[in-house]
């Protein structure tokens, strides 16, 4: 884990005083809305449709306990018990008080948290892999990476008032569990063959109103010019990104318009510019921050076998429990997605137990999946049983990750201010119709994904199935796409055709399963099947 | 009906014009006719609401119902956590939204 050190802990007090003072002059009428908007928005205060809601970042979606804890305390000292998990790797506090603000910073500045990033035209929260640093697959842990970033980006002058916001994420295993290709910049740390490593660079990609793929832009940027050639990229971005229209702003569109080789020659050029600069940390800077990740202090000698006599649980660790690099030891995924619960919810309490459960068998590490779950990354394979058992009593032991239940939903017009639909009770249809595990183990791998605007905060583009709910003639309405995926496979969805009812679009969704279930081939997932006989055969059932 | 809406500025509680001040409740809500804007002015300079507008509403026995479903949520809260809404109570309050 990275530990503040001195800078840190100096910006964002500084931070915390500025944005009191701010609260203060706004409640005593100092300044209009219109003045205080932004200035909330860069501490990561919205208001939405309920009340204030605080957005709080998680740097790469890893946690300590002490800091889950705290996580809980803000839920049940400022809010109604309980947070939200973001799909930004981060949590939502929806019913803050604006004088309980500057407080509730200092309670998570107490821990080295903050909600900086979180909001405005800025390169936002870094995501990342939620497996960094157990994945049997990467090749070295991001998240020193995805730090670097972080340290750079964190109100760097030149690129607080971009064009629109800016997202990166940093992964460093072909398996993309961090959607990398569908942010405006993605990383992958990889070897060249000289066993150096360094940045596969992607710019452009992105969900919302016109989603994209991002195309690769650079193969191999070595570290010692890694900060650099981003800074390049968002130079580029920052000079030529539309800022007449806020829905050509992303850099998405900048390279649709300008084209990949185009914006790949302008960075170049940029590059050779920045890179007299000298602002290319030392090795040495690197070696000291991923010191903060070192993998913990992992026992050896441990056995890999488990006992699976009780069925429930050898079904759970079929699902939830993933490989992990060192030997007798797994990687835990907390599924926050029970049968008809809301996705990404966790009550003050769950939050407590899942911080313990951390701090007891996980190294004291946790952390947030963009799929709105919570991993324990290091758990010994012969403690598994138990983390089940009290993941069990506490309501957090439903065995699906990735399958058709574990749904990602944005909070959508319950909450959001920007919604055009519903999306939660929508997750919690589809959940309830195919409540049975059997049932869901049978259609496999299935990654469903609900938005409540174009927005797409959902991620509806990347869904196996996708829905985007709309507002037509003030009734909500649902269309259903297929085939997007935001894995290493990384797709777009594609509409299937006219919206549906709440009620409709699960009806649906369960006709495309029976033509998938029908139709697949041997080892088929819902994408394959769909991506092999395209959309006629789904369109038929759903419509016909 | 038109009536006139806002959220509180200290707690961001979604508040009602009632024809002398806000209220949380939407049955307290009163038509203000043509005058929304210029009540949405004064009372957000008074700083007694943040971002007030008028919205549309259908006059029924049990009180205003807004024309459209985001200020229907607006006034209940939302229709997953009844236990968090103004009715909690209220086993058809969800109704009254859709």
């Amino acid at each position: 884990m990275y530990k503040y050190d001195e800078y840190d802990h100096s910006i964002v007090a500084a931070r915390i005083d500025e944005f009191r003072d701010q609260v203060r002059r706004r409640l005593e009428g100092h300044m209009t809305e219109d003045q205080f908007k932004p200035l909330r928005l860069m501490n990561g205060l919205y208001l939405q449709l309920h009340a204030y809601m605080l957005r709080v970042a998680v740097p790469y979606g890893t946690m300590d306990s002490r800091q889950m804890r705290m996580l809980g305390r803000i839920a049940r000292k400022y809010d109604r018990g309980y947070g939200h998990f973001t799909t930004r790797q981060n949590i939502q506090f929806n019913w803050i008080k604006l004088a309980d603000t500057p407080e509730i910073l200092e309670e998570l500045a107490t821990v080295e948290m903050h909600a900086i990033q979180t909001s405005g035209n800025c390169i936002r929260n870094i995501s990342s892999d939620q497996f960094a640093g157990a994945a049997a697959d990467e090749v070295t842990d991001p998240r020193p990476w995805a730090e670097l970033l972080r340290q750079w980006s964190t109100f760097h002058p030149e690129f607080t008032y971009l064009p629109r916001k800016f997202k990166i994420a940093v992964i460093a295993s072909d398996t993309d569990r961090a959607a990398m290709r569908l942010h405006d910049i993605g990383i992958q740390i990889v070897k060249n063959d000289a066993g150096e490593l360094g940045g596969r660079i992607y710019v452009g990609g992105g969900m919302g109103r016109t989603p994209m793929i991002a195309p690769l832009i650079k193969d191999f940027v070595p570290f010692a010019d890694f900060i650099s050639y981003l800074e390049a990229c968002l130079r580029v971005y920052n000079r030529y990104g539309r800022r007449d229209n806020i829905y050509k702003a992303r850099i998405k569109i900048l390279i649709h318009e300008l084209g990949a080789d185009k914006y790949r020659e302008e960075v170049e050029a940029e590059f050779q510019a920045v890179k007299q600069l000298g602002i290319d940390p030392p090795q040495a800077e690197f070696d000291r921050i991923a010191a903060h990740f070192a993998p913990p202090a992992f026992e050896t000698g441990l056995s890999d076998a488990i006992d699976r006599s009780d069925p429930n649980f050898a079904a759970w660790v079929d699902q939830n429990v993933s490989a992990h690099k060192a030997a007798g030891y797994a990687v835990v995924t907390v599924s926050l997605k029970p049968t008809g619960g809301i996705p990404g919810d966790a009550s003050a309490d769950q939050i407590d137990i899942m911080a313990d459960l951390a701090e007891r068998f996980s190294f004291n590490e946790l952390r947030v999946t963009h799929a709105q779950n919570i991993v324990l990354p290091h758990v010994a394979k012969h403690d598994l049983f138990r983390v089940y058992q009290m993941l069990a009593h506490a309501g957090l032991a439903e065995a699906n990750l990735d399958l058709i239940s574990d749904i990602i939903a944005c909070p959508g017009l319950d909450y959001c201010s920007l919604a055009n639909a519903r999306s939660i009770p929508v997750a919690q249809k589809i959940a309830q119709r195919f409540a049975d595990l059997d049932r869901q183990r049978e259609l496999g791998e299935l990654k469903l994904k609900i938005s409540g605007c174009i927005n797409a905060c959902g991620h509806h583009h990347a869904g196996h199935i996708g829905i985007l709910g709309v507002d037509r003639k003030g009734t909500e309405n649902f269309q259903l796409l297929f085939g997007g995926s935001g894995a290493e496979d990384v797709s777009l969805g594609k509409i299937t055709g006219p919206g549906f009812s709440e009620d409709g679009i699960v009806d649906a969704i369960e006709k495309a399963t029976n033509v998938y279930l029908a139709q697949r081939d041997r080892g088929e997932r819902f994408v394959d099947t769909y991506r092999r006989i395209g959309m006629e055969p789904f369109k038929e059932a759903i419509y016909g | 009906m038109k009536i006139l809406t806002g959220n509180d500025l200290v707690t961001g509680d979604v508040t009602w014009w009632t024809g002398e001040g806000w209220s949380r409740h939407i049955e307290d809500a009163k038509d203000v006719g043509d005058q929304g804007d210029i009540l949405a002015q004064v009372e957000e300079a008074a700083r007694r609401v943040n971002t007030p507008y008028v919205i549309d509403a259908e006059a029924t026995p049990e009180g205003p119902r807004p024309a459209h479903i985001k200020d229907r949520i607006r006034a209940l809260g939302p229709t997953v956590r009844p236990d968090l809404t103004l009715k909690p109570a209220d086993p058809n309050a969800g109704s009254w939204v859709i």
